[in-house]
């Protein structure tokens, strides 16, 4: 039995208070249930980053022994690490689960999206995501999104409702009252639903070592080929680096998110196993996304606005 | 967060807590000195607010930037919305949900308490128990959060007296006792200072308490619920009707309030059908018993008709059925509700038609009083209310249960959250101090 009976302290053992882990995976499950009492066709986006995969674990607990009743959407950038892709395919086998890809290359070949200037392709996903979620009519789209992470997600509810352009309006959230999510929505609109919402970055990799879950080894320290650009150690790559007067060289490092190749910054770590990336995650002073993603620096509200427009 | 070690980490609880406090009170500087005094400020977070603040001409940080998160909110230099905030320390992880004080956000502080075990109503020391502070105190004597700390801030302003906190606590605590609040914890602070927030002051010697963060770390959680009725909502059915598992058919949801064990005669609501429990399944794993708030799979002993929405719980301690619940309310939508409004209620994981009956009263929260017949509730209003469901519905009385006393109304429409309701009573009558042993034991 993985419960566990926790001790706070001094005369305050409480032999009922669950421990942390086993709160927020209880409420999790919850949700993936809740959701799949109330919705026709939900999807679980999945990225084969370290948060899809704890929720993708969550929802095989939460319906075993019976399949996990959703499937699964990867947005793929056309920028992704080949680790995470293969990790990606090799999960999808593993428990029979359907994946639908919504491309950024389709929509940049097909003319309809143009490459930006910088390079990066994260901004892209959007509508590729949103017409995905259009055209199978997917009416619940379970994201990893955890309010840690910055502080317009902060202000974001466990359940999100979005407007058929996919949007979000901070002012017309719904309050959330006690464990009674309200999901309903309008023919074309969809409800966005976050299990780890009360999640941080500490509690993902704690649950990750308690459960034993296997993850893409680039979330472990190795021997990588880097170049330095805004301040973060980026993979070569077709992608678009290095450019000139950038220069390549070996460095220990390793991956605190795993995104858009041409975003996603590494850090140097020696942590080559799951405590000694806890031990270096409770140990930093920086979050993960000011350590890792370019893409949040461009404005103080970058995150918001592409929230606004459809962004999980 | 530098001083929490792995290992410390491993077996920690979670607290779920709210403040509440008016405009100048002095709760952004609160949750600012336990966010960075408990050192959960990130580098980069102070740097951007160092950024942000620099770029508006401000001479020092704006910790108010910190937890402003949206657009408007940083434009217009207020909160607008409750957020949700992270911190841990050795003891414990900490989910605070930071609500905004004006008085027209009620309903804020509502959605904040909903979930939370303990509510910080802060108080300043120069002003004493206001207006504003009764608010606060009824709401959180009416969602029936079970611990309140009042902390009496800005003590460096009445030179740490003793005497002008004891006032304060005394008027405070005997206002919370009429209300009914169980437990209030008085905490003499300056958040500005530091005093008695995450480390203990030495301007107070006369102040033999924890400090905010120590009460915060050791406070008991979850205990309340785990004894009393045992209530199952059934969220959905698991049947894999797979080679490996032909016949398995469980029931899975999160148990809402007391304890279930395998052997447990147990009734089916609204059918009234009744078995027995003969597996409980805790996300994949068999175990005899499971509590609130686990989320289990059952196995029942008779193919009986049970799905969605229904109830299981005790066959000797099952809730009457009603189609006329009577309730206390917070109305939190924009649009109002009026006598004769159709609506939806969500009770646990049923949702069914209702009807509003009748608006008996709606309370003033400054002095408690009741506006007979008020015709509708506004945003923010606090009432009673009475409806009539299109089904049975197994309510309990939010006081003996907050999961399964609790509901809200949904417009069909639109599929707006209206209301949050409280079923039974509004303020619980006053009663003495619990005996710490009522808490020991595993059987009731």
């Amino acid at each position: 039995m993985t419960t566990t009976v926790a001790q706070t302290g001094e005369g305050t053992v409480s032999p009922y208070a669950l421990s942390h882990l086993d709160a927020l995976e209880s409420e999790a499950v919850h949700i993936f249930r809740e959701v799949a009492g109330e919705f026709e066709r939900p999807v679980v986006l999945f990225s084969g980053g370290k948060d899809s995969i704890v929720m993708l674990h969550l929802a095989l607990k939460a319906f075993a022994p019976a399949a996990v009743p959703f499937s699964l959407l990867h947005v793929d950038t056309g920028h992704n690490f080949p680790e995470v892709l293969a990790y990606r395919d090799r999960v999808v086998a593993e428990h029979g689960l359907r994946l639908h890809v919504a491309s950024v290359q389709d929509y940049i070949d097909r003319g309809v999206l143009k490459e930006r200037a910088d390079g990066t392709r994260n901004p892209l996903q959007t509508l590729p995501l949103t017409e995905k979620i259009q055209a199978e009519r997917f009416d619940a789209v379970f994201g990893g999104g955890r309010r840690d992470e910055e502080k317009a997600r902060a202000k974001e509810r466990v359940f999100s409702l979005r407007d058929e352009f996919s949007q979000w309006d901070p002012r017309r959230q719904r309050p959330e009252l006690w464990n009674l999510y309200n999901g309903r929505h309008a023919p074309g609109e969809h409800v966005r639903v976050f299990p780890l919402s009360n999640w941080t970055e500490l509690d993902v990799w704690q649950y990750i070592a308690r459960e034993d879950i296997a993850l893409p080894r680039i979330y472990f320290a190795h021997e990588r080929e880097v170049f330095a650009r805004g301040g973060m150690w980026l993979t070569p790559g077709e992608w678009g680096g290095p450019r000139e007067g950038e220069s390549v060289e070996k460095r220990l490092v390793r991956y605190r998110t795993v995104g858009d190749m041409s975003c996603t910054g590494a850090v140097d770590s020696d942590a080559v196993t799951l405590d000694d990336v806890i031990a270096e995650i409770a140990a930093s002073r920086l979050t993960e996304r000011g350590a890792t993603r370019a893409d949040d620096k461009m404005s103080e509200a970058a995150m918001e606005d592409r929230k606004r427009e459809g962004y999980f | 967060m530098s001083t929490v070690t792995a290992e410390a980490l491993s077996d920690t609880t979670l607290l779920r807590f709210a403040t509440a406090g008016s405009v100048d009170d002095g709760k952004s500087t609160l949750v600012g000195r336990l966010l960075h005094d408990s050192k959960s400020i990130l580098t980069d977070q102070l740097e951007a607010v160092e950024r942000a603040s620099t770029s508006r001409g401000q001479d020092t940080p704006d910790l108010a930037l910190l937890t402003d998160g949206l657009r408007a909110e940083r434009e217009q230099g207020i909160t607008i919305d409750v957020a949700y905030r992270y911190f841990a320390t050795p003891r414990r992880r900490f989910i605070l949900a930071d609500t905004p004080g004006h008085v027209q956000y009620t309903r804020n502080m509502v959605t904040g308490a909903s979930t939370a075990e303990l509510t910080v109503i802060l108080v300043d020391a120069r002003n004493g128990v206001v207006e504003q502070t009764r608010r606060h105190a009824a709401i959180a004597a009416l969602l029936r959060v079970p611990h309140v700390v009042l902390a009496v801030n800005k003590m460096d302003l009445v030179d740490y007296r003793e005497s002008v906190f004891a006032r304060i606590a005394r008027e405070f605590t005997a206002y919370a006792g009429e209300l009914g609040v169980p437990e209030v914890t008085a905490i003499p602070i300056s958040a500005l200072a530091g005093d008695n927030v995450v480390d203990a002051s030495a301007h107070m010697d006369w102040y033999g308490g924890p400090t905010f963060l120590e009460h915060l770390e050791t406070v008991p959680v979850s205990h309340d619920l785990a004894h009393c009725h045992a209530r199952l909502p059934v969220q959905y059915v698991i049947r894999p009707q797979t080679a490996e598992h032909p016949d398995y058919r469980g029931y899975a949801g999160q148990i809402a309030a007391g304890t279930f064990r395998v052997g447990d005669p147990v009734t089916v609501l609204p059918s009234g059908r009744t078995t027995t429990i003969t597996g409980i399944d805790l996300l994949g794993e068999r175990v005899d018993s499971a509590r609130t708030p686990q989320s289990v799979t059952v196995l029942l002993a008779d193919d009986i008709d049970v799905s969605r929405g229904d109830l299981i719980v005790p066959t000797k301690d099952a809730p009457a059925t009603t189609q006329d619940v009577e309730a206390t309310v917070c109305h939190v939508a924009d649009q109002p509700l009026t006598v004769g409004h159709r609506v939806l209620i969500k009770h646990g994981t049923r949702t069914v038609k209702a009807i509003v009956k009748d608006i008996p009263s709606r309370l003033t929260l400054d002095d408690l009083s009741l506006h007979p017949h008020p015709g509708q509730l506004v945003a923010n209003d606090i009432g009673r209310v009475k409806i009539r469901t299109a089904e049975p519905l197994p309510v309990d009385s939010y006081a003996d249960s907050r999961r399964t006393g609790s509901f809200i109304l949904i417009d069909p429409s639109d599929g707006t959250t209206l209301t949050a309701g409280m079923a039974g009573e509004s303020f619980a009558a006053p009663e003495p101090v619990k005996d710490a042993s009522d808490e020991d034991g595993w059987d009731f």
